[in-house]
Parts: C-alpha cells; structure tokens; sequence
C-alpha cells in the first residue's frame, strides 16, 4: 500500500492551470523531492494534498484512503502534516505556547473549558522534552515573532511533527537561509524517524539530490520527469528547465 | 523547567491581586455612594460584563463582531417581556434571557461564521441591525420605539427590596463576579488557547487538525451567553428595554470598550467599560452629544492607541526594559 | 412617499388594479434599488481596491441629501444640488483618505473602527446642524409631473432615477473594464506591489477610488432625497441595505450592486407593503439564504 496515492490532479485558476494531471505515488517511509522552477505548481500541489486547496479534478489517498473531499482538519487526525513556505507560527504566542497547541491538537482535548491550561503537567513535559531534543529551551518564553529566522523554521518544523504524523510535507524548508542553518535544518530532516513519509519542495539542488530518495520534476503544471537522483541529474530536459528559468 | 513555561503564563498572581482588591472595592462602594452613584457603578458592572464578552470574541479568537449588541438585547427583551408579561420569577427569566441570547448567536453563527474579516463583520452587523428593526417594528410585542417599561426587578423574597439600589448593586454583584471568574477560566482554558491559535492562524490550526468552525460557533454562543447576562442584569437595572438595546450604536460602544482597554486581555476591555460608562455619565450632563464624543474617540483610539490602554502600558514598559 | 391601494388578496390576478398595482409596486423597488445601487457600488469600489469596509459610507449618503437639500433650497435646481453636494461630500473623502485612513494602511481593523468613529460623527452632528425633524426635497420641476403608463399615472422621476441608475451602472462598468483606469484598478487589486512596480501610482488610485465611492452615495443622498426624505437616521438604515445589497450580490462586483441592489430594493418595497411591521424579515430571508449557499455572494470573490 503506497503512503501517498496522486491520480490525475488538476488544478485551475480561472483561465490558468495551475496543475495538469499530475499523479505520482509515494511509498511508505520514502523520502520524494519535488523540485521544479517558479510557478511549476509545487506550493499549489501541497495546497490540495494538505486540504487547504480543492482540486478541480483528479484524486488524492492518503494509505488507500480517498482524502480528495476530506477537509484539511481531517486530515491531520489521519496523519498527514504539513509545513509551510512562508513562516506560519503563531506569532504573539510564545514558543512554549505554540508547542502546546501543536501537541494538545494531538491530544483532541480542546474542548475544555473548565481546567488550566497550566495544569496539564503532562503537555508541559512533552513540549519542553522537545525544546531541549531541538536545543531551543533558551527561547521558550519568547514571541515567536520575536526569534531569528533560523528558529523559526525549526519551529516550523517542530510543530508539524508534534502531531506525529505518518506522512510530511516540507514546503521549502531551507529557504532563506543561511549556509550554517541550511545543514542544521538538513541534519534534522535527515534525522527524522524512518517511518515517516516525506514529501519535500527544495529549491536548492545540493540539498535535495542530498536528501532524495526519488524525485519529481514538475514543470508548468505539468509532472516532467520522476526518478532517482541519478537519474534526475542527467535527464537532459531537467537541466534545460533550470538552465533557462532560473 | 516548567518554571519556565509557568512564568510566561500571563503574570496570574499579579493579575489575581487585582482582580482581589477590586472585588473588595466593589463590595465596600454602596457603603460610601449615594443611591445615584450606586447605580452607576451597577451600569460599570453590566457593561464590564458586556465588555469582556466581546473580548472574549474580539481579542482572544479574533473574530471581530459588529453585532454584539444584538444578543445582549435579545436577552434583555426576553427577560423584561418575562418579568413584565408573564410575571416570571427571576430564577426563571434569566436563565431564559441567557438561553435565548445563546439561541441567536447560533442562528447568527451559523450564516456568519463561513466568512471572516470585513465579510464577517459586516454580516454580524447587519444581522443586528434586522434584529433592531425587528424590535422597532413589531409594536404589539416589543413596544417598538417606546419600548417595554415597567420591568419589575427581580422578587427574591429577602427582607431587602431589590427596588433598592443597594440591594440590587448586591445582587448584580453576585453576577459579575461569576461571570468575571467563568469567563478568566475559559480564557485560561484549552478552549481559550485555541481561540488564541485561531486569531492568530487559521491554516496552521487546520493543519495542525482542529476543527476551526467549531471552535468559533462555541465561542460565538459563549460570549452571546455572558453578553445575553449583561442584558438581562441591565433590563432589571433600567426597568426598562426598547430597541436602543439591540441598536448599532450600543454595538459600537461595547466595542469600543474592548479597543479603549486592550483586546486581548479580559482586564483592558472591563476597565475600558467603566471608563466609557463614566465618561458617558459625565458628557451627558454638560450635552446631548455624546454619540459625536463617542466618535471622536474612536477616530483618536483608531489612530493613536489600537492596542488600547493595556497596550500602551505594555509597550511603556518594554520601553523601560521590562519582560 | 406614494402608498398603492391596500393589496387584495382575492381580486383577479390580472384585473386592470392588480397589475397597475403589481407594477407600480416593482417600479417603486427598481427605483429605490437604483439608489441601493450607488451606495453598494461605491462600498464595493473601496473594498475592491483598499480593502476597507468603509463604514462612513452611510454618512455620505445622509450628508450629501442634506447638503443638496441646502442648495435646492437656494438654487432651486436639484441637479446642481446633486452635483455640488456629490462634490463637497467627494472633498470630504479625499481628506478622509489622505490624511487619515492613509495613515493605517494595511491594518484592517483600525481602518474599520475610523470609519465606524466617523459615522457617529457625522450622524450625530447632522442632527447639531440639520436638526431631528424629517426633510422633504422637491422634485426638479421637469419630473414633478406624473407619466401615464397605460391605464395609470406614474412619478416620472421615479422613471427618472431608473434611467439615471442604469446609466451610471452602464459608466462604472465602461470605467472598469474600457479604461486604463479600470486596468489600473484591477490591477491594484489582485497586487499592489506589482501594480507599484509597473508604475501605477497606487496611492493616488486609492485618493481617487475613495472619492468616487464617496461621490456615488452622496449622488444617491441627493437624488434619492424627492423620493425618500432626509431625515436622521437615514445613514444607518440605507447603509443596512447597502450592506445586504453586498452581501447578497458580494463584496467588490459592480455587477453584484447592480444585481444585488435591485433584489433588496423590491423585496424592501413588497416587504413594506405586505408586511410593514416585518418589512426586515423579507430582507433577512433572501440574505440569509445566501449566506448558507454563497456566503460570499452571488458575485463575489473568495
């Protein structure tokens, strides 16, 4: 059984195709790259698979299930988590605090009125066991407006695997940063559980040939080439994409 | 380690202490007001009621009514009609005008609540508007621009009169406590936290698999709830409803409450009330205008002070270094 | 206002009285839509390109039928009245804009509560100046009369207004899509940063665009003002309806306000006449219908 099942998507925007029938298919504890210059579809590709895109037509299974109509919130209970291009934290809360609504999202206690969020030892315990796992302790109590760039795509990343999920979109995750940062972020993907699927968007091509397993090549919409990372580098119309767009 | 975390829990035994000596202040106030000044203080409990109602909205999952003032009157208009009409007992109006409150919210909701931002608001307030019509228009009911007078206040059988302002300052008081202890409960609740969540991204609570809409159509009904008690403890104060209640006017003054004291911070908007009943009270007696005072305040918190009071004591003491 | 013979229910369908009635009634809804029409399509222009819920809106309405009440009354010529109120009430935005709504650029919510400060203010001191009392405005001599359709006589200026209506949608629309104005509006509203970047000059788009929002309702203050008065109070009632009109035919189409205006004008005028006690409920239906099936309106934009 394929973790993540792609059939025949597309995706219009008024007049433009944003997506032409693209399918692919993940296994299970893959690591899949989608690579592709600007506006090939990347973003709006995981819009639809996390839910907050429909797709105009085509299918998505998530573990043979059909998630095409199933609302984005669903879809994390089934396992699916994502995490995003453009820093999306919860910027007045502090670290700490967004940790806990990761994890309590887990837990589906949210619908208590009546106890004290400080009273749940046990999420307290959860959150700072991953802040010291990540080394972020020393920044718990700040804003996350408030910390570096760096941080925050790590805590980006930290939030989405709060809710233990089974398969993981990385919208970009080394963008904007610098060289150091780029092999800390790396080291941490690199370190996530075996279990886990992976689907990643980079742009930087020494990570994702670093990083891949499989990759898919997407261009205009359109899915252009899929294979291994030797394979890839050699396809000669990949290069000629990248060589002209970039 | 968790020292930590709990210290970034907002400052709660500082907070405590306040809200503590507050309460002993309004305990001891109808010793030392005339009747007069009693109920003013009364109006201060109601609207600071009212205030932290839509804050709970406003400020804490950024949802942002225009409309608020329609589940105060639905509740204020089903009590006076209760107590006036059928000659409930208060123990039973009450309950009632809450429930209806809560009932409209749900109605309100659920057309509401798919659309956010300037949709939202506009909706919210359009929706209190019909309701206000509805008040003004059907006469044989409401009393239409007349109103409903002669609301008795509640019969609790004491040898006090709650035709008394002390008395009845007493028995609001009860109420506002509460009212005020239920609702720092659910602001520091899970619940509250995820309205937090929701103010401050929608996606990633999605993402992270909470079902937003719910959550908002809960706290909508909620802070219907605790605003319909406002109501229905300002209709047995005023002995007296009609549509002014229900009127946008009103919506724009409890919201201004929230934004004069600091959305967000449950403290901020009750202040904010108390200011704006008392500077309403004092205007009042030098001009009628005090709808034009109410908006120049507003065109002055707009511009200068968006984050209220609360918000410029914070940023006063980051100025000074403060945590 | 002109009140039709009570209705009926069991005459004829179609005796000569109940169609006279029926249409007078729908022409009665389409003129007053006509007035909805300009108010919504200056608060769909705003929202449209600045992304502000102008809240002020109803107080242009009430001001520029006051305004233009002031020069009928000096001018006797109610097109002028209309031009130069429109005008004033023009001025007035642009410094709204300008000099203050400019200020809070990109932050919704404070934009929001300026306008709403902005409403009480004007409405309040209308009263100060005006005072409370109900204001009739004359008809311009050339409509003052009646025109027979068929069996029965008609306010011509009611026509007036139809024809006025349609003509100002059918300017907006060759404004909007035949103009580089247009272009330019369009362009700042899908994104500003682009649109700055090919050089448009955004910022005196937006000056532009709130003053002919502003223009638009006081031209229905003043021109609605022989049908419906001037009166305290007018600002919030008629800003409900434009609200509903944008609710219903979405925030940001003109051809939403054109659509959407229409349906609210007849449904506020049959629900006047069939139920004057709930005239609101016959508005509260249709939009609450389109708020479980399109909460974004029948042409509006996600």
């Amino acid at each position: 059984m394929s973790a993540l099942v792609v059939e025949v998507l597309s995706r219009n925007f008024g007049g433009l195709r944003a997506l032409s029938d693209v399918s692919l298919a993940v296994e299970p504890g893959e690591r899949r790259l989608i690579i592709g210059p600007n506006g090939a579809g990347k973003t709006t590709l995981f819009n639809i698979l996390s839910g907050a895109l429909t797709a105009s037509s085509g299918k998505v299974t998530l573990f043979d299930r059909d998630i095409t109509q199933v609302p984005a919130y669903e879809r994390a209970k089934m396992g699916l988590a994502r995490t995003f291009q453009v820093t999306n934290l919860f910027p007045r809360l502090t670290v700490m605090e967004n940790l806990l609504l990761a994890l309590q999202a887990a837990e589906q206690s949210g619908f208590c009125l009546h106890r004290r969020m400080r009273d749940n030892r046990a999420l307290f315990a959860q959150a700072n066991a991953l802040l010291e796992q990540w080394n972020l302790s020393a920044i718990s109590a700040q804003p996350a407006k408030a910390i570096s760039y760096g941080e925050q795509r790590q805590l980006d990343l930290i939030l989405a695997m709060a809710t233990q999920p089974k398969v993981l979109l990385l919208d970009e995750p080394t963008a904007g940063l610098s060289a150091a940062e780029v092999v800390r972020v790396v080291g941490m993907v690199r370190g996530l559980p075996k279990e886990i699927t992976i689907l990643m968007i980079e742009h930087d091509m020494d990570v994702a040939f670093d990083l891949a397993e499989r990759i898919t090549v997407l261009h205009q919409g359109c899915v252009l080439a899929e294979g291994d990372v030797e394979t890839i580098r050699k396809h000669p119309q990949v290069t000629e994409i990248y060589l002209g767009a970039d | 380690m968790s020292n930590l975390a709990v210290r970034r829990m907002p400052r709660s035994s500082g907070l405590a202490a306040l809200w503590s000596m507050g309460v002993i202040v309004l305990v001891t106030l109808p010793l030392v007001l005339s009747p007069y000044y009693v109920g003013l203080v009364v109006k201060m409990m109601v609207f600071a009621l009212f205030a932290m109602s839509l804050d709970l909205l406003l400020g804490y999952a950024g949802m942002p009514s225009l409309g608020h003032a329609a589940y105060f009157g639905m509740a204020a208009y089903t009590t006076g009609l209760l107590a006036l009409k059928a000659g409930s007992t208060v123990w039973f109006a009450l309950p009632a005008g809450i429930a209806m409150a809560a009932l409209t919210s749900i109605v309100f909701g659920l057309l509401a609540l798919r659309t956010r931002g300037s949709y939202f608001l506009m909706i919210t307030l359009a929706l209190s508007q019909v309701l206000w019509g509805i008040a003004f228009g059907w006469r044989s009911l409401t009393g239409g621009d007349d109103g409903l007078p002669e609301v008795p206040r509640p019969n609790l059988s004491l040898s006090w009169s709650m035709s008394d302002n002390t008395p009845f300052y007493y028995f609001v008081l009860l109420f506002f406590v509460v009212g005020t202890v239920l609702l720092v409960r659910i602001v520091a609740s899970p619940f509250g936290y995820v309205l937090r969540g929701i103010r401050e991204s929608e996606t990633r609570m999605l993402v992270l698999g909470y079902d937003v809409w719910r959550y908002k159509l809960v706290a909508f009904v909620v802070a219907a709830a605790f605003a319909g008690l406002a109501g229905c403890l300002y209709v047995y104060f005023n002995r007296f409803v009609s549509p002014d209640y229900v009127h946008v006017v009103r919506s724009a003054e409890v919201l201004l409450m929230v934004i004069l004291g600091g959305a967000g911070t449950l403290l901020g908007p009750a202040v904010g009330a108390m200011l704006i009943v008392l500077l309403e009270n004092l205007i009042s007696t030098y001009t009628e205008r005090w709808v034009t005072v109410l908006g120049i305040i507003y065109v002055l918190v707009a511009l200068l002070a968006p984050n209220g009071i609360a918000g410029l004591i914070a940023s006063l003491r980051k100025q000074r270094g403060g945590p | 206002m002109e009140r039709p013979p009570a209705a009926e229910p069991y005459a004829k369908l179609w005796s000569s009285d109940r169609l006279m009635f029926w249409v007078i009634q729908t022409l009665n809804g389409i003129s007053f839509g006509m007035l909805l029409f300009l108010l919504a399509a200056g608060l769909s222009l705003i929202y449209g390109l600045m992304k502000i819920l102008n809240l002020t809106h109803g107080s242009f309405y009430l001001w520029g039928g006051y305004i233009g009440l002031m020069v009928v009354h000096s001018t006797g010529s109610l097109f002028l009245a209309a031009l130069l109120s429109s005008l004033a009430i023009a001025l007035i935005g642009m410094l709204m804009e300008r000099l203050l709504l400019r200020r809070l650029h990109l932050q919704e919510l404070p934009q929001t509560l300026l306008t709403f400060g902005f409403l009480f203010i004007f409405s309040d001191l209308a009263i100060f100046i005006w005072g409370g009392n109900p204001q009739t405005m004359p008809k311009p001599a050339m409509f003052s009369q009646s025109v027979q359709l068929g069996d029965f006589f008609y306010p011509s200026y009611r026509l007036f207004i139809i024809a006025f209506g349609l003509l100002v949608a059918a300017l907006l629309w060759w404004l909007q899509e035949g103009t580089r104005l247009g272009a330019m509006l369009r362009a700042g509203v899908d994104d500003e940063e682009t649109a700055r970047a090919l050089g448009i000059n955004v910022s005196l788009l937006f000056t532009l665009v709130f003053a002919l929002g502003a223009f638009l309702a006081a031209l229905g203050g003043t021109m609605g003002g022989p049908i419906m008065g001037v009166y305290p109070g007018a600002d919030f009632e008629v800003m409900l309806l434009g609200f509903v009109v944008v609710i219903v035919g979405g925030l940001g189409s003109l051809k939403g306000a054109l659509v959407g205006g229409l349906i609210v004008g007849l449904l506020d005028n049959f629900g006047k006449v069939f139920f004057p006690e709930f005239a609101l409920f016959t508005i509260f239906a249709p939009m609450a219908l389109i708020l479980a099936v399109r909460p974004h309106g029948l042409f509006g934009q996600e």
